[in-house]
């Protein structure tokens, strides 16, 4: 059995659930492990509940419950967002009630799930913009690509609720990699280290949710953080407003497509640890003016630069 | 590299008021250690923003979400948003003061704190992720992340007053994870930061007040 640092770890197959030996760490430092621990513990989900126990601080039952606490934040966001809501700047709000009513009339060009996901990014994210309650995954910034994708899903494939949760810690782990490995922080690592591991975390769950295998997760995430790479943080006033909405919206639809491209059996001819570590690389070659400082990019546009003097009375 | 997380309710989570875990619900947290500290609700409150802080405070909720934390609510507490005018309501005069001035972390803010004669200055920054460090009060440098039980200490710089603050944790059955003591001048003021490992220590709060050379225990968990 391969693990990474000790020869010592034993897993004890009893029932459907997987016993761990007392006084073994588990760990995963790289997708690959995460793989390889999930092959045994039969789910990603599983086996990051289980190192998750492993650290002490919480039962199983706990660990359980403050998932499903979480689902239920999210669950109340997108929610709220679709009722309309709209920020103190007035910057964004109220396109997620009008992608509602689109997707209402049955007249659209991609699909109703992608459509759905689509939506409920934006909706999380317009209640993120109104100072509104929403969990982070990873970041605030980044808030509504996870959701947004988990509860179109749900309606495409009748998820229940447990199946709900496993997707948050499947998602989980592979943000875990992502952040020990590069970063999730747009002012450390540009906005592909937010929105881009956001959907990343989204496409791996997905693709477990949709019955695919350890492996075909590490591809999905794989091939949607091959395609952020290099995406700049460059928010408009310093706003969390413009473009993060929208990019949110357009993650989430990445993370489905990866997702399926994944489930055809398509992998990714890098492996995603070194995806994981060229994104970092990237993250420190890039300018800081494309990283939250607000000075680059969209932020520096000339009605970027209107928005933040009307907005804070001084210019960009 | 090492990990700088660990749990999976690190990247799902935290549960927070938006929009951004720096500016909003890590200036909640740093709200809410300071309110710890005074340990009663302030009749004046003055806020000196730095750099980020200073900039983007209005956009970002900073101001209200340092407020909020002031009236003791958590970063996810729902009637934050409304702490601006929670604070009106109770009589509390509160003002920002943008600077210019640079600080040691983008992202700081000087709050000021007063009720009659009590008057407490805290310098706090939020260092990402809604992590905040503590790193003066009152003058002292310190550097307190709050993210273990903590018990903050204003005592006479006297011979005695470390062990005797150390016996009653010992009595009470309390571990000291870290401690930290530091003074104005030989004979000054001092202040002690002691972080433990338990969570129930009303108890030896009290018995610490009851030393004549402890002028104030306080003590937060977040």
């Amino acid at each position: 059995m391969m693990f990474s640092f000790s020869s010592n770890i034993e897993l004890a197959r009893g029932g459907t659930n997987t016993m761990i030996k007392r006084g073994i760490t588990l760990v995963f430092h790289s997708i690959k492990e995460l793989v390889t621990l999930a092959e045994n513990a039969g789910s990603v989900s599983e086996a990051m509940i289980q190192v998750e126990l492993q650290r002490g601080n919480m039962t199983r039952e706990e660990i359980w419950g403050q998932m499903d606490h979480q689902l239920s934040v999210m669950e109340k966001a997108v929610a709220r967002g679709i009722e309309g809501v709209a920020s103190p700047t007035g910057l964004t709000g109220n396109d997620a009630t009008r992608l509602m009513h689109y997707i209402e009339k049955g007249n659209f060009i991609s699909g109703e799930t992608i459509l759905k996901a689509v939506r409920n990014a934006i909706a999380t994210n317009e209640v993120n913009a109104a100072m509104g309650l929403v969990c982070a995954t990873p970041t605030a910034g980044s808030a509504g690509v996870v959701p947004g994708v988990l509860f179109a899903a749900r309606d495409q494939l009748n998820l229940t609720r447990e199946q709900m949760i496993r997707f948050l810690f499947t998602a989980g782990a592979f943000g875990l990699v992502t952040a020990n490995n590069a970063s999730i922080s747009g002012a450390e690592g540009g906005c592909q280290a937010e929105i881009g591991s956001a959907s990343g975390m989204a496409a791996a769950a997905l693709t477990e949710a949709a019955g695919g295998t350890p492996e075909m997760s590490s591809a999905a995430m794989a091939i949607t953080l091959k395609n952020m790479m290099g995406l700049i943080c460059d928010p408009v006033a310093g706003l969390v407003e413009v473009p993060c909405v929208k990019r949110n919206a357009l993650g989430a639809s990445q993370a489905m497509i990866s997702a399926d491209m994944a489930l055809a059996g398509i992998t990714s001819a890098i492996p995603t640890d070194e995806v994981i570590a060229a994104m970092y690389k990237v993250g420190i070659q890039m300018p800081t003016i494309f990283k939250e400082t607000a000075e680059g990019g969209l932020a520096d546009t000339p009605t970027g630069r209107d928005i933040k003097m009307k907005i804070f009375g001084v210019d960009a | 590299m090492g990990d700088r997380y660990h749990s999976v309710f690190d990247i799902i989570g935290p549960i927070m008021v938006g929009p951004s875990s720096s500016h909003t619900a890590g200036a909640a947290r740093i709200g809410k250690v300071v309110r710890k500290i005074f340990g009663t609700l302030p009749e004046k409150v003055t806020i000196y923003l730095y750099e980020s802080f200073a900039k983007t405070y209005q956009g970002h909720g900073t101001d209200i979400a340092l407020i909020g934390g002031l009236l003791d609510d958590e970063p996810d507490d729902p009637r934050l948003p409304q702490s601006l005018e929670r604070a009106k309501a109770l009589g509390i005069d509160v003002q920002f003061i943008p600077t210019d001035e640079v600080a040691e972390h983008p992202n700081s803010a000087k709050i000021v704190l007063e009720k009659g004669q009590q008057k407490l200055e805290v310098l706090g920054c939020s260092i990402g992720g809604g992590n905040i460090q503590i790193s003066e009060v009152n003058g002292f440098k310190i550097k307190m992340q709050a993210n273990q039980p903590t018990i903050l200490i204003v005592h006479q710089d006297l011979h005695g007053a470390i062990a005797k603050v150390a016996t009653v944790l010992a009595e009470q059955g309390i571990n000291i994870a870290t401690m930290m003591v530091s003074r104005k001048a030989k004979g000054d003021e001092a202040i002690m930061v002691i972080e433990v490992d338990e969570k129930e220590i009303d108890a030896s709060i009290e018995k610490m007040l009851e030393i004549p050379m402890i002028h104030q225990a306080s003590f937060f968990q977040s």
